[in-house]
């Protein structure tokens, strides 16, 4: 608020003098100061570049906060699909990562670009349609033969097209059927995050693919089903990924590392475990920083 | 039709709650906007009116290319605006990428070429006889410019509120320079696009709300001190 004050106050004297308007708004905002009982670190900025996932469910409004206090890191999240939040890591724009796509997340560790990638948590993916369901898929467990159902009846199915986790996720899938979907009149690509996507597909009555938070996150404004879940292909599993402080100058190390140590903190897990029960009455995400991905059983 | 009320009804509530996060963001995007104006008004003055009433080498060309700048796409300057604030950038070492300083910065780019075309234009539209007068009657280099630009302060507030209009109620820009994070770079634009994303459709309506009356009320005041002067 602070800050904000500042600049505003900065930028009204500016504006105020060449408008020559005169009682510019009043601004009696006192801001309530936390007191800094925590401590402050040397470069206290940290660029979090993460999957829109875990802003739309409201995951980062609850963690973030709570990581902002214990280290008195200040945390900048660029909420963007997984592949530009890897392609900030590559660069060297973010300073740590949190992102759902393993596959294509090892080839930064293998780089250099990252020097440490640790489980978080894991949800499922779902394919979700209109209440009438014309592909008939309703009761099938088995992920491709249900994409392979909605192909054969020609149901509008929405995919993300944005390089994102879940993007990535259905291709692969797509890729296990006899079906190449790009080009088809049936099937179309929204370009945005995932609640927006969940949107677009309602009033469309079509099918996507989302996983489960965001579509329990923003269930109530949507027609549609969830047809297809627990086949083991659909496991959306969550990294955090710390950036190499070597690649730039600017990258913030310690930051990066405290973040990723807070996330597998078991405090935090904790947290993770109970967000959205209260709310959904069925957890988000589910922590698993003490397990590998073997346990998963994926892949 | 529920959700339009119910969009009315969260809006006023957001307001009268004073809820610190709608006035924070409110704020945020009043000083960016105010700021950003403020810069591009000052430039953008003076821009015009050299480029108005001096005649060189590549004028037109120069007039051109401001015209184009009037209609740039607020996401195009956001990228450019990016790929020179990125760390891997040129100027990476202000760390000015996600903060508030670069959306001013992406929005005095977006309106500069509006302000200093109006200027231009406004000030070229004065007869020329009127400005062999003011010379003939002695006025200083100073005085000359200043009267001149008094002349124009019509079409220049017209040229605020287009300017002033066109970046708070740009989405591209401010997106991707600031980030759209929650108590740094979150402006009324990008926090509908967030809430559509995510939803909550009544709380966007409510944004929107206030992002149009914000327009309104400094439009208004503008207006007022346009329309004040008597007609001639």
């Amino acid at each position: 608020m602070k800050k904000i004050f500042y600049l505003f106050i900065n930028l009204l004297i500016f504006a105020g003098v060449l408008l020559a308007i005169t009682g510019c708004s009043s601004n009696t905002e006192t801001e309530t100061s936390s007191t800094p009982t925590t401590p402050t670190p040397d470069n206290p900025e940290v660029i979090l570049a993460t999957t829109t996932s875990t802003q739309d469910s409201g995951l980062l409004d609850v963690l973030v906060p709570m990581f902002e206090e214990q280290t008195g890191y200040h945390v900048k999240t660029v909420a963007v699909g997984t592949g530009a939040a890897l392609a900030m890591g590559e660069q060297g724009e973010a300073d740590v990562l949190l992102v759902h796509a393993p596959t294509s997340e090892l080839p930064l560790m293998e780089n250099g670009d990252c020097i440490s990638r640790k489980l978080v948590m894991h949800n499922d993916f779902v394919i979700v349609g209109p209440p009438s369901d014309p592909a008939g898929i309703s009761g099938t467990s088995d992920a491709v033969a249900a994409l392979k159902a909605i192909a054969d009846s020609e149901s509008i199915f929405i995919s993300r097209g944005d390089d994102s986790g879940t993007n990535k996720m259905e291709l692969s899938l797509w890729s296990k059927t006899s079906v190449d979907p790009s080009g088809q009149s049936w099937y179309q690509e929204s370009g945005q995050g995932m609640g927006a996507t969940l949107t677009i597909t309602s009033e469309k009555q079509a099918y996507t693919l989302t996983d489960r938070a965001t579509y329990l996150a923003t269930q109530a404004n949507l027609e549609l089903e969830i047809f297809t879940q627990g086949d083991p292909l659909l496991l959306n599993i969550y990294h955090v990924m710390q950036v190499n402080p070597a690649k730039n100058d600017l990258i913030n190390g310690a930051g990066g590392e405290a973040f990723v140590d807070f996330m597998i903190d078991p405090a935090t897990q904790a947290v993770i475990k109970d967000f959205g029960v209260d709310k959904y009455g069925q957890p988000l995400f589910f922590p698993d920083a003490d397990k590998t991905e073997a346990d998963l059983g994926s892949v | 039709m529920d959700l339009i009320v119910q969009g009315i009804v969260n809006a006023f509530q957001l307001l009268i709650h004073g809820d610190p996060e709608v006035i924070q963001i409110t704020l945020l995007s009043l000083a960016v906007s105010l700021g950003a104006t403020a810069i591009s008004l000052i430039l953008g003055i003076t821009f015009g009116t050299v480029i108005g009433l001096t005649r060189f080498p590549g004028r037109r060309f120069l007039a051109s290319l401001i015209n184009t700048g009037m209609g740039a796409p607020p996401v195009v300057v956001g990228l450019i605006v990016s790929v020179f604030l990125w760390r891997n950038g040129p100027f990476g070492i202000l760390h000015l990428m996600y903060t508030p300083y670069a959306i001013v910065i992406a929005q005095c780019i977006i309106s500069l070429p509006i302000i200093t075309g109006f200027t231009m234009a406004s000030i070229q539209q004065i007869d020329p006889k009127l400005r062999l007068q003011i010379l003939s009657l002695g006025a200083s280099r100073f005085q000359y410019l200043w009267l001149l630009v008094r002349d124009t302060r019509l079409p220049l507030l017209a040229a605020v509120m287009a300017g002033f209009g066109s970046i708070i109620s740009e989405v591209g820009a401010a997106m991707m320079v600031g980030g759209n994070i929650a108590g740094d770079t979150r402006v009324l634009t990008t926090a509908t696009v967030l809430a559509v994303s995510k939803g909550e459709f009544p709380l966007a309506i409510a944004l929107g709300i206030i992002l149009m009356a914000l327009v309104y009320l400094v439009n208004m005041v503008l207006t007022t001190v346009q329309q004040r002067s008597k007609p001639r």
